[in-house]
């Protein structure tokens, strides 16, 4: 097969799965050993560039890096990146001085930012230093959109969102809080040279069941029942507590429920448990705070008596899989269950709202009544209109809201300089061997044995008590660099130059997981199916280089390569080199461009 | 060498074998020999041919000298017994060894130095008495723990690193076993583990005094334009004359070869060695043909490798001694001392 082109930015980049994984593409493990380093104010600023908010993801983030996790599929759990990023956020110093400063000489460029959440913050994170001028307008009188209105402040306290939106608020920002844009009309009639819409997915999907308005004021849509009690408008519930849905809006609605006076909280959910939409982790911090989750039931009628909610009634159902392996859920045959409860908590589901676009300014939208977008642009179908998080293609998470604005803020440069938006430049690729010495690296490559750490908790009771009191205590500074050492430093790269091997076998022989073999070539299937161990995983690559003496090539699978440098070590010639590869997206400003 | 241990963390679907073990279970402590040294993939060979023939690692007893290949066992069969002992006297721990448990599989490691200087008249003897066992040398032709002067296998006229020329013949341990007797006789490179692997295979299920020599270069000292145990002159001189494929009694034969190229020798333990002919008219289990064609291909500069002897008949140490079945070091006071009347008798028999 044609052999590997590691000179391409994409392969060592794929091979670093956690960072290929983040939609934002955060350099994890560059941060992970800065932190096994001591070194936190580093590591926090390496995720800063990145994902804009690394306190406030170090404690909310849906991580998809974590399933990515190469030590995942060589030892019982990945890595605790999420957790870690926290660390280095609780432990830095002052870290104010490293932020840009608000810019004296503006490029006279103007922009507005409808809402103030993650995706827009990060528009104006990434503009701000090239000299633009930015409004930002939010109906809310605080910037931070459904990171404020929404997290409960036991997962997310109140002083990490302060920080973390203050820090952009403090680059020169011009706010117009506790305005709610009603019309896209006239933010068009200002002459901004381009407008991001980030006005998340606001509108909670409702249940349209028997007795829904006759028991109304016992039943509220989750995500309006979390803001008001964010905002302070709510502080108590009923002792008997049912929330409909699994999701992580669900989950934040039962464990707020426990923390305002919920005695008997319950979540019911129409799917298995296994299918649910909330992320395990989620799902194990209810439980934990015990609230039952019971699974396979569909909500059929609100029970109501003189006004006041008595119950609900749930038929109870059973998944099928059809010849396609579609899930359907059918009827049990079993009665059906009738709860007692005093409040329900609607959270099957949020969609986004655009009653303030109007229809006729020639915005396309789709069927589903999403605006029509560029997925790599984020552009609309009015060129100067950008779109970006929940409002974009609706309900993601936090940390692709701000992938998103990292996107939306490149166009909008580019569109302002009058350069084609959809050519975008590539990431910034740094190359480094990490040779010190005969067998000395410049990274840690001791791989340790440690098991995943556990955060530790606030005592349950002390954290029921008030739903300010943050649950998770996060890493000390001991537990954060054992798991820490855990990350395999898979941005170290292992790479080959076959003019220099003498075919020895050494690094064959010495390779904890089996990952390379010196053999004949062929073509890629039949090549996976006869190495060593053959390489059944396609997600990954397998990396070839030719030109050896006996006419071989050398595959390696870097499937489960742990990264430990042995092949290097016990080569003789040099001819393997362990290389850090430092990959950064491209942002606003990057790639040239006048 | 590294200072690291090896990493614990392994593929989850590794390979295992019908015991449930995977290759890493039968490797050892991690090699504090030089990087890219041809005696660690040796090592490797040795753990691959016990993953593949099932062996429970202590079954095993591995013997070693002194000097770097002497150090390999250390490296490999962690769960094994081991022996190192004096320089050139390994031979005979492994006599004494074999004739005390005869139901071990014994390896033997060795070196050219150990075993064709100090120690050769130990490895005559071992090999005339048909010691049942597996004896691997790793010759690179020089002596690598004091820095690189020539050993005894050293070929005639070919260089030392900093340029002297050796002036002294060689000793071929390949013929020297062929004439004292051993019964399983092979040459490979510890750069080919697709022939040395099966060859060590062989030799483990081979009842009688099995020898095979391992070109194995020194990459620290022996890998140079004028060595003649360098990767890249073996590889240019390397004549195999056969490849095999060992078969397990409860193994079914699956790949077919034109009719032949093949020749199947059967072992006593029902273990079948399939040869695949490479060169023309070389028979292996004709002791004439194979010393004819080693002087042959010594004549014209080749290096002859593969499967070159083998008797498929032989008798051990055991069986020329009469001994019983049962291991000498379980024989109790009960089997050993007959009683009075017995001794009476016997006496009595002789007044």
């Amino acid at each position: 097969m044609k052999p590997t082109d590691i000179g391409a930015p994409e392969y060592f980049h794929k091979v670093v799965d956690c960072q290929w994984a983040c939609p934002a593409h955060t350099p994890v493990p560059e941060y992970i050993r800065l932190i096994a380093a001591g070194r936190y104010s580093d590591a926090y600023m390496v995720n800063w560039n990145s994902n804009v908010f690394p306190g406030i993801l170090g404690r909310t983030c849906d991580r998809p890096c974590e399933p990515a996790c190469r030590r995942g599929r060589v030892d019982e759990e990945p890595v605790a990146i999420c957790r870690l990023k926290r660390v280095a956020a609780d432990n830095k110093e002052d870290i104010t001085d490293r932020l840009p400063k608000p810019v004296a000489k503006k490029n006279g460029k103007r922009v507005a930012l409808i809402g103030a959440g993650p995706s827009s913050l990060t528009v104006a994170r990434d503009l701000l230093p090239l000299g633009y001028h930015v409004d930002i307008f939010d109906g809310d009188s605080r910037g931070g959109g459904m990171m404020r209105s929404q997290i409960p402040k036991f997962r997310l306290p109140e002083s990490v969102i302060d920080e973390e939106v203050g820090y952009i608020l403090g680059m020169g920002v011009e706010t117009h809080f506790n305005q709610r844009i009603n019309s896209i009309k006239n933010v068009l009639g200002k002459g901004y040279d381009a407008i991001f819409v980030g006005t998340g997915a606001p509108r909670g999907r409702d249940l349209d069941l028997p007795g829904r308005k006759e028991a109304a004021a016992h039943i509220h849509l989750g995500i309006d029942w979390l803001s008001n009690v964010a905002f302070g408008h709510i502080d108590k519930i009923a002792k008997r507590v049912i929330v409909l849905g699994g999701g992580n809006t669900a989950m934040d609605c039962c464990r707020s429920s426990r923390r305002l006076g919920g005695e008997d909280v319950r979540v019911v959910v129409r799917s298995g448990f296994d299918e649910m939409k909330a992320s395990p982790w989620e799902k194990e911090d209810a439980q934990h705070e015990g609230i039952p989750i019971i699974n396979f039931h569909v909500p059929k009628e609100f029970l109501h008596q003189d006004g006041k909610l008595t119950g609900m009634v749930f038929e109870v159902v059973k998944a099928e899989y059809d010849a396609k392996g579609r899930r359907n859920l059918v009827p049990s045959g079993e009665a059906d269950v009738t709860m007692e409860c005093d409040a329900v908590l609607i959270a099957v589901g949020q969609e986004n709202a655009f009653p303030w676009i109007e229809r006729d300014i020639g915005m396309e939208f789709d069927k589903w009544g999403l605006p029509v977008l560029n997925e790599k642009t984020m552009q609309s179908t009015i060129p100067n209109v950008f779109f970006g998080g929940d409002s974009a293609f609706g309900p993601k998470n936090i940390i692709w809201a701000v992938a998103h604005g990292h996107e939306a803020a490149l166009s909008i440069d580019r569109f302002c300089k009058g350069l084609d938006v959809k050519a975008r430049p590539g990431p910034a690729v740094d190359i480094v061997s990490q040779k010190m010495g005969i067998h000395e690296w410049s990274y840690d490559n001791y791989i340790s044995e440690e098991q995943r750490k556990r955060v530790p908790l606030k005592p349950l009771e002390l954290a029921l008590a008030n739903i300010k009191v943050e649950v998770e205590l996060g890493f000390d500074a001991k537990l954060g660099f054992a798991e820490a050492q855990r990350c395999l430093n898979c941005d170290v790269q292992t790479v080959f130059a076959p003019k220099l091997c003498i075919e020895c076998d050494s690094c064959v022989d010495i390779c904890p997981t089996e990952c390379i073999n010196f053999t004949i070539d062929g073509e890629e299937v039949e090549l996976r199916s006869r190495l060593k161990a053959p390489a059944k995983n396609l997600d990954q690559a397998i990396y070839v280089a030719g030109n050896l003496k006996t006419g071989r090539v050398m595959v390696k699978d870097e499937d489960v390569c742990l990264h430990c440098g042995l092949c290097a070590e016990r080569c003789p010639t040099g001819a393997w080199d362990m290389q850090k590869v430092l990959i950064q997206i491209a942002h606003a400003g990057a790639g040239g461009g006048k | 060498m590294t200072y690291l241990p090896k990493p614990k963390l392994h593929r989850r679907d590794a390979p295992v074998n019908s015991l449930g073990y995977t290759r890493a279970d039968y490797e050892g402590a991690v090699s504090t020999l030089c990087a890219g040294c041809g005696h660690d993939s040796i090592s490797a060979a040795i753990v691959q041919a016990c993953f593949d023939l099932d062996i429970q690692p202590h079954r095993v007893a591995k013997l070693s000298g002194i000097g770097c290949s002497s150090k390999t066992p250390d490296y490999f069969l962690g769960a094994s017994h081991g022996f190192n002992s004096v320089h050139g006297r390994m031979p005979s721990v492994m006599t004494g060894a074999n004739l005390a448990n005869r139901d071990l599989i014994y390896l033997g490691v060795s070196g050219d130095g150990d075993s064709a200087s100090i120690g050769l008249g130990q490895f005559a003897h071992v090999m005339r008495r048909g010691v049942n066992m597996t004896y691997i040398v790793e010759n690179n032709g020089v002596y690598g723990l004091t820095k690189g002067q020539f050993s005894a296998t050293a070929d005639k006229g070919s260089q030392s690193k900093r340029g002297v020329v050796n002036s002294d013949s060689a000793i071929d341990l390949v013929s020297l076993a062929l004439e004292l007797g051993a019964t399983y006789v092979g040459r490979s490179f510890s750069g080919d583990k697709e022939q040395l692997v099966p060859l060590i295979k062989g030799a483990l299920l081979h009842r009688g005094a099995a020898f095979i020599d391992v070109l194995s270069p020194c990459v620290t000292f022996n890998n140079h334009a004028g060595s003649t145990k360098s990767f890249d002159y073996v590889r240019e001189h390397n004549e195999a004359v056969n490849r095999i494929d060992v078969i397990m009694p409860h193994q079914s034969i699956t790949t077919a070869y034109p009719p032949g190229s093949l020749r199947e020798v059967v072992q006593h333990d029902g273990s079948v060695l399939r040869l695949r002919k490479l060169a023309e008219d070389y028979d292996p289990t004709n002791h004439l043909n194979a010393v004819t064609h080693l002087q042959q291909g010594h004549a014209k500069g080749e290096l002859l490798t593969g499967l070159l002897y083998i008797d498929s008949s032989a008798e051990d140490l055991h069986v020329h001694l009469n001994t019983v079945d049962s291991p000498l070091n379980r024989l109790a006071e009960r089997e050993l001392c007959p009683g009075n009347a017995t001794l009476t008798a016997l006496n009595a028999s002789l007044r």
